[in-house]
């Protein structure tokens, strides 16, 4: 029997992945060769979807970017046998863009069938958990906090404290939820291991659990992510059925049972306080804080609250130990990130690297630049509330505080790359015009100021009082950084502000006539 | 196991079964944006006529049930085309030529964005991200991904949908 991979993530389907593999089923039948067709997830280089993949005794070769009408041409070149062919990758370990990187999140991200419980054991899954069931709470904690893992989804806040404080509190219910609320350009690290890997979120879900004393967890999955909802579903009742979640979990007298909660289209959503608003059936307004989530969470219990890949580093810090996960990294940015690399390259995907690779690193060397030939102008780092930076700050090192310091932040780790064709003054617009569409507009300076922030940048544009419009919308800026409630109307600035003053000349302006700093 | 709320009777000939869709989640408030998703797999929207009975089903106020039904972009409260087509706006599928595919959509079509054809086949809608950035520009067309769309590509994709 003949080994096939053909993946099943969203992209590799948008891209036809279904229609290949229902044809390579129909052909193979046709021909009398005995395959075996697994639907595994992808490994991440989205620019070789559909990688189809054929198990050798040399290892699993791959053809990419398969269609439909290659299916036939594949077969005549004996694919099966690892036949050479156009579309012919070779061993798949051993293409640069993987071999290259550090893989821990994604370790098994496209070598498993997603929904095998069998394969995630044989990868060294639920090894974590097995760890954290005979460890009491506080000393899972402690590992967490030891391995300085920090926050995945924006805000890099220590994910051990967020834990010891939840550990800490009394309460007769406590929740963990996860925010798999991925409405960030450019990023799709959640989508890919929730579709990819599910039972890696069940574990670190279930490990926090048990670190903070809560038995019931939500996953808060945005409705744009149909498949990853579907295999977190399956993936589910599946660890449930082997009691790897459930009451008395693998017979201890734990327990933690895991939901899955669609979202209905608010990017706002996923800021924290309005994600536990939207999981309470409500209108996704921001909450006040303090108090904070950790104490005052869904349902006013204390609640433990991260992205999908902060929980998903659990299972490696607690089966591995803190060190071998604090010893990726650099300062005070431990552990591996998985960058995701989207828009105008020649290779996107994911690239898991320790923190500290360069941008340069990561968009030139396994991006390979712009892809319509013409030069890479700018980048967005961390989504649309993250900075716009120019073709010269490539050689920022990729951690918290280093694009901290330049201005620029992490976020969730998106990385959208422009080339000579943007505009930069529509693209500060549309930073402005987005927060006007997603604000929840519970705070005035961004539900107004946003709106205001469309209409100025338009008159600078026109020329209208060029000077005096700069100023205002700094002014107006500085008002959404100071007053708003979260970070939607506080961070909008970042890339408003970042793209006047890395690329004035697309404003009509002058660099004189930015207000000194 | 909760019971049937029946203190209220609904002329819609919807309210059986949107009750039921209720019931399904045990007709707690927490479960409001899931069984809003199930009552537009339903009946295609959320008729405003409807949100009273899930009002009555969830113990909440009609004003608490419209305000989430208004809050989210997913809810249509009115009819959309038979066919949706929701073509992503965001940052990475511009810097892949987003613009000029959703200018190609709308000219096809000759609708905008946000609007359904005359003849009440195809609504365009915009989306802020579909997580398939490294290869857009993207859509869903009634609810299947598409990616890698070209101008050129618009014309095929909406002769699917005739």
């Amino acid at each position: 029997m003949i080994k096939i991979f053909v993946p099943r993530d969203m992209l590799s389907i948008a891209l036809g992945a279904d229609d290949v593999a229902a044809a390579i089923a129909q052909e193979a039948d046709a021909q009398k060769i005995s395959v075996q067709i697994i639907r595994n997830s992808s490994r991440g280089m989205a620019w070789l979807e559909p990688l189809v993949e054929v198990e050798t005794a040399q290892g699993r070769i791959g053809y990419g970017g398969v269609k439909l009408v290659d299916v036939h041409a594949l077969f005549a070149a004996k694919f099966y046998e690892g036949g050479k062919h156009d579309l012919g990758q070779g061993l798949v370990e051993e293409i640069p863009f993987l071999k290259n990187q550090e893989r821990v999140t994604f370790a098994r991200a496209g070598i498993t069938d997603p929904v095998s419980l069998s394969d995630y054991l044989a990868h060294g899954g639920f090894e974590g958990l097995k760890k954290a069931l005979a460890m009491s709470g506080a000393d899972i904690v402690k590992e967490v906090m030891d391995s300085g893992l920090r926050g995945r989804g924006g805000a890099g806040f220590p994910t051990g404290i967020k834990w010891k404080t939840v550990n800490e509190a009394t309460a007769e219910q406590k929740y963990v939820c996860c925010n798999a609320d991925e409405g960030d350009s450019g990023t799709f690290a959640d989508r890919m291991i929730m579709e990819g890997d599910p039972f890696l979120l069940i574990e670190g879900m279930a490990i926090a659990g048990l670190a903070g004393g809560a038995t019931k967890g939500y996953i808060y999955c945005r409705s744009e992510y149909p498949y990853a909802i579907s295999a977190l579903k399956e993936a589910i009742a599946i660890a449930t059925t082997a009691s790897w979640l459930g009451q008395n979990i693998q017979g201890t007298d734990k327990s933690f049972t895991l939901e899955v909660r669609r979202g209905a289209g608010a990017y706002i959503c996923g800021e924290e306080t309005a994600m536990l608003e939207s999981l309470e059936g409500k209108r996704g307004m921001v909450r006040a804080k303090p108090p904070i989530p950790a104490l005052y969470g869904l349902f006013g219990k204390p609640t433990i609250i991260n992205n999908v890949l902060s929980f998903c580093a659990a299972p490696f810090i607690i089966a591995k130990g803190w060190k071998a996960y604090a010893d990726y990294g650099m300062g005070r940015s431990r552990g591996t990130m998985p960058f995701q690399l989207g828009g105008n390259l020649e290779r996107g995907g994911i690239v898991e690297k320790a923190f500290g690779v360069t941008l340069r690193e990561l968009v030139e060397g396994f991006g390979g630049g712009p892809y319509m030939g013409k030069p890479l102008r700018a980048v967005q780092l961390g989504g649309p509330l993250g900075a716009y930076v120019g073709a010269d700050q490539l050689d920022l090192k990729m951690d918290y505080e280093g694009l901290a310091s330049a201005g620029a932040m992490l976020g969730h780790g998106g990385i959208v790359v422009f080339d000579t064709s943007v505009d930069m003054a529509q693209q500060a617009r549309f930073a402005m015009e987005f927060c006007a569409i997603e604000s929840c507009g519970k705070c005035t300076p961004c539900r107004i100021g946003s709106t205001r922030g469309v209409e100025v940048i338009d008159k600078i544009v026109a020329g209208q009082d060029r000077a005096s419009n700069v100023a205002l919308l700094e002014d107006l800026c500085q008002t959404m950084i100071d007053g708003s409630l979260c970070a939607m109307g506080g961070l909008t600035p970042n890339p408003v502000l970042s793209a006047v003053r890395n690329f004035p000349e697309d404003f009509g302006i002058g660099p004189k006539m930015m207000a000194a700093e | 196991m909760p019971k049937k709320h029946s203190l209220i009777q609904f002329s819609t000939p919807l309210a059986g079964p949107i009750a039921e869709i209720c019931l399904k989640h045990g007709n707690k408030p927490d479960a409001l944006l899931e069984i809003l998703h199930d009552v537009q797999e339903f009946h295609g929207h959320v008729p405003e006529e409807v949100l009273p009975v899930i009002a009555n089903a969830l113990n909440l106020s009609r004003a608490e049930v419209y305000g989430v039904a208004t809050f989210y972009h997913d809810y249509h409260l009115k009819p959309t085309g038979r066919h949706v087509i929701k073509i992503c706006r965001a940052e990475a599928c511009q810097s892949a030529g987003g613009y000029q595919v959703i200018a190609a959509l709308e000219t096809a079509l000759n609708i905008k964005l946000g609007e359904t054809t005359a003849d009440g086949n195809v609504t365009l809608e915009a989306v802020y991200c579909l997580g398939l950035c490294p290869m857009g520009p993207a859509a869903l067309v009634d609810g299947k991904p598409k990616a890698a769309i070209k101008p050129s590509s618009v014309a095929s994709l909406i002769q699917e949908l005739a």
